[in-house]
C-alpha cells in the first residue's frame, strides 16, 4: 500500500497536506446549512466578516467573504441565532477548519424579530400605535405624494393607478433609497422635505403646484433585509408625523413592517396603496351630479313645506277673520234688534199721545158739538153770535150745522130759556 | 378651498337643505352658494391636468417640481 507521503522519502509539503485535506473535506461536505449563534463577529477593513458558530458543544470558525456580505441583509451580531449557509473547507493558511458563508437567515426568535419588537413596544409606549390617532385619508385628494426608488416599479404601479383612475391628480415623487444602509437616512430626508414643501409650498415653472393631501410611502416586495429601512425607528417616527395622512406599501401582502404600523393606513402593495388614495373621477363625478340633485330636491322641498306652511296659516288667519266678522255680525244684529225695538216703542209711545192728543182735539172740536144736535149762528159778517143781545129781529142770520149752513132771520129775542140754565 | 374641501361643504349644504326647520331665506342663500361650490367642483373635474412631477430642492432650499 502506498500513498504520498507514506515513507519518510515521500513526505509532502504542509500546503500539499492541508490542500488534500480542503480537497477530501470539500468532496465530503457539499454546501450546507448549519444552525448555531453567532460568536466573536467582527468586520475587517478588508469588508470580510469574522465570527464563530457555536451552540453549547462545539464552534467552527466561519468566514462571510466581501462577495458575498452585500447580499446578506440580516443585522449580523453577537448572539444571533442564524442558520448559515456555506462551505466546509480548511483555510490552508492557518491549518483550520472554516465554514465559508455566503448566506445567514436569522433563526427563530432572531435579532431581527427581537429588534422589530423592541422598537414596535417603544412606539406603542409613545403612543404611535393607538388606533386612534389613525387619521382619515382625504377623499378627494388633488396631490398625491410618493416616497419610493424613483427606479422601481413599485412607482410605475402607483403612477400608472393613479393615472387610470383619475388623470386629473397630480403625482409628485419624492425619490428615496428603499434598501441598504443609507435607506433610512434618505427616507428621512424625504420625509423632511414633504413636511417642508407642505408647510412652505413647491412650484412648477414659477407656479405654485398644490400641496399633497396624502402621501404613499413605500417599495415593492423583497427579502426581509430588502425591507429593512421600513422597520427603522426614526423613519416610523417621521411616518407618524408627516403632516398629511400616510399610506404605506412595503413589499407584500404577508411583510408588516413597523412603518406599517404607525401609518394612518396599511395597503398590501404600492398598487392597492394607489387605489386607496384615488377614488375613481367617474365616482367623484357621479357624487357631485347626486350632490347637485339633493340640493336641488331639498331646495324644492323647503319650498314644498314653506308652501304648505303658508296655506295653513292663510287658512288659519281667514278663519280668524271670519270668527271676528261673525262675531261682530251677531253685536251688530243685536244692537239693531234693540234699536228697532226702542224705535219701536217710541214710535208706539208717541202714536199713543198722538191718538190721545185727537182723542181730546175731538173732544173740543165744534164739530163734535154739532154732532150733538148743536148749531151755531153767526152774523153775515161771519162773528159768532153767542148772547141774545147779538141778535135783533128781523136781522138775518146763519146757523152752522153739522152738515150744512141755513140762513135764518131773528122773528124775536127773549131772556128766558129755562131748560137751559144750570145757574139755578 | 380644496377640491376635498369643496365637496364636503358641498355635502353639508345638501344635508342642511334637507332639514325642514332650516329658515326658507337661508335655504335659498345656501342653495346659491352650493350652485357655486358646484360650479368650482365641476371645473376641477374637467381639469384632466394631472401631472407627474419629481420634487427637487435647489440649494437655497426651495422646491422645485420636474416633471
Amino acid at each position: 500500500m502506498s500513498h504520498a507521503g507514506a515513507t519518510s522519502a515521500e513526505a509532502l509539503t504542509v500546503h500539499a497536506l492541508t490542500s488534500a485535506a480542503k480537497d477530501v473535506l470539500e468532496g465530503a461536505f457539499p454546501k450546507l446549512w448549519v444552525r448555531g449563534e453567532v460568536s466573536g463577529y467582527k468586520q475587517y477593513p478588508s469588508g470580510h466578516w469574522y465570527f464563530t458558530l457555536k451552540d453549547a458543544e462545539a464552534q467552527i470558525p466561519s468566514v462571510v467573504w466581501k462577495g458575498s456580505t452585500s447580499r446578506i441583509r440580516e443585522k449580523v451580531e453577537d448572539g444571533l441565532q442564524v442558520r448559515a449557509y456555506g462551505q466546509l473547507t480548511v483555510w490552508p493558511a492557518s491549518g483550520k477548519m472554516q465554514f465559508v458563508v455566503t448566506a445567514i437567515e436569522a433563526d427563530g426568535e432572531g435579532l431581527w424579530q427581537k429588534r422589530f419588537d423592541e422598537t414596535k413596544a417603544r412606539l406603542e409606549k409613545d403612543g404611535l400605535l393607538d388606533p386612534a390617532r389613525k387619521r382619515a385619508l382625504p377623499r378627494f385628494p388633488r396631490t398625491v405624494a410618493v416616497i419610493t426608488s424613483s427606479e422601481a416599479a413599485a412607482l410605475r404601479d402607483v403612477i400608472s393607478v393613479i393615472g387610470r383612475r383619475n388623470p386629473g391628480v397630480h403625482v409628485v415623487v419624492i425619490p428615496a433609497a428603499v434598501q441598504g444602509e443609507a435607506a433610512p437616512a434618505s427616507l428621512l430626508a424625504a420625509l423632511d422635505r414633504l413636511a417642508r414643501w407642505v408647510e412652505g409650498g413647491a412650484e412648477w415653472r414659477g407656479v405654485a403646484i398644490p400641496p399633497p393631501e396624502v402621501l404613499i410611502i413605500g417599495r415593492g416586495g423583497g427579502s426581509r433585509e430588502d425591507l429593512w429601512a421600513f422597520n427603522d425607528e426614526a423613519v416610523a417616527r417621521a411616518i407618524a408625523a408627516c403632516p398629511v395622512p400616510t399610506i404605506s406599501a412595503v413589499g407584500h401582502e404577508t411583510d408588516v413592517s413597523i412603518a406599517d404600523l404607525v401609518a394612518d393606513l396599511r395597503a398590501a402593495t404600492p398598487s392597492v396603496a394607489a387605489e386607496h388614495a384615488v377614488p375613481v373621477l367617474s365616482e367623484v363625478r357621479d357624487l357631485v351630479a347626486q350632490l347637485a340633485g339633493m340640493m336641488a330636491d331639498g331646495l324644492q322641498d323647503r319650498i314644498e313645506v314653506g308652501r304648505r306652511d303658508l296655506d295653513r296659516r292663510a287658512d288659519a288667519l281667514a278663519r280668524r277673520a271670519q270668527l271676528v266678522v261673525e262675531r261682530r255680525r251677531a253685536r251688530v244684529d243685536r244692537v239693531a234688534a234693540r234699536v228697532a225695538q226702542q224705535g219701536q216703542r217710541v214710535v208706539e209711545r208717541r202714536r199713543g199721545r198722538v191718538e190721545t192728543l185727537g182723542a181730546m182735539l175731538e173732544a173740543r172740536s165744534p164739530l163734535a158739538v154739532f154732532a150733538r144736535g148743536f148749531a151755531v149762528a153767526r152774523g153775515i159778517d161771519g162773528a159768532t153770535l153767542a148772547r141774545r143781545d147779538a141778535f135783533t129781529a128781523g136781522t138775518p142770520f146763519d146757523l152752522l150745522l153739522r152738515d150744512g149752513r141755513v140762513r135764518a132771520t131773528t122773528v124775536s129775542v127773549h131772556a128766558d130759556a129755562p131748560h137751559l140754565r144750570t145757574d139755578v | 378651498m380644496t377640491f376635498e374641501q369643496t365637496l364636503s361643504r358641498l355635502e353639508q349644504i345638501a344635508a342642511s337643505l334637507d332639514r325642514d326647520d332650516l329658515p326658507l331665506e337661508d335655504a335659498l342663500k345656501l342653495f346659491e352658494e352650493g350652485i357655486t361650490r358646484l360650479r368650482e367642483a365641476s371645473a376641477a373635474l374637467a381639469d384632466a391636468d394631472g401631472k407627474v412631477r419629481t420634487l427637487i430642492e435647489q440649494s437655497d432650499g426651495v422646491f422645485e417640481a420636474k416633471g
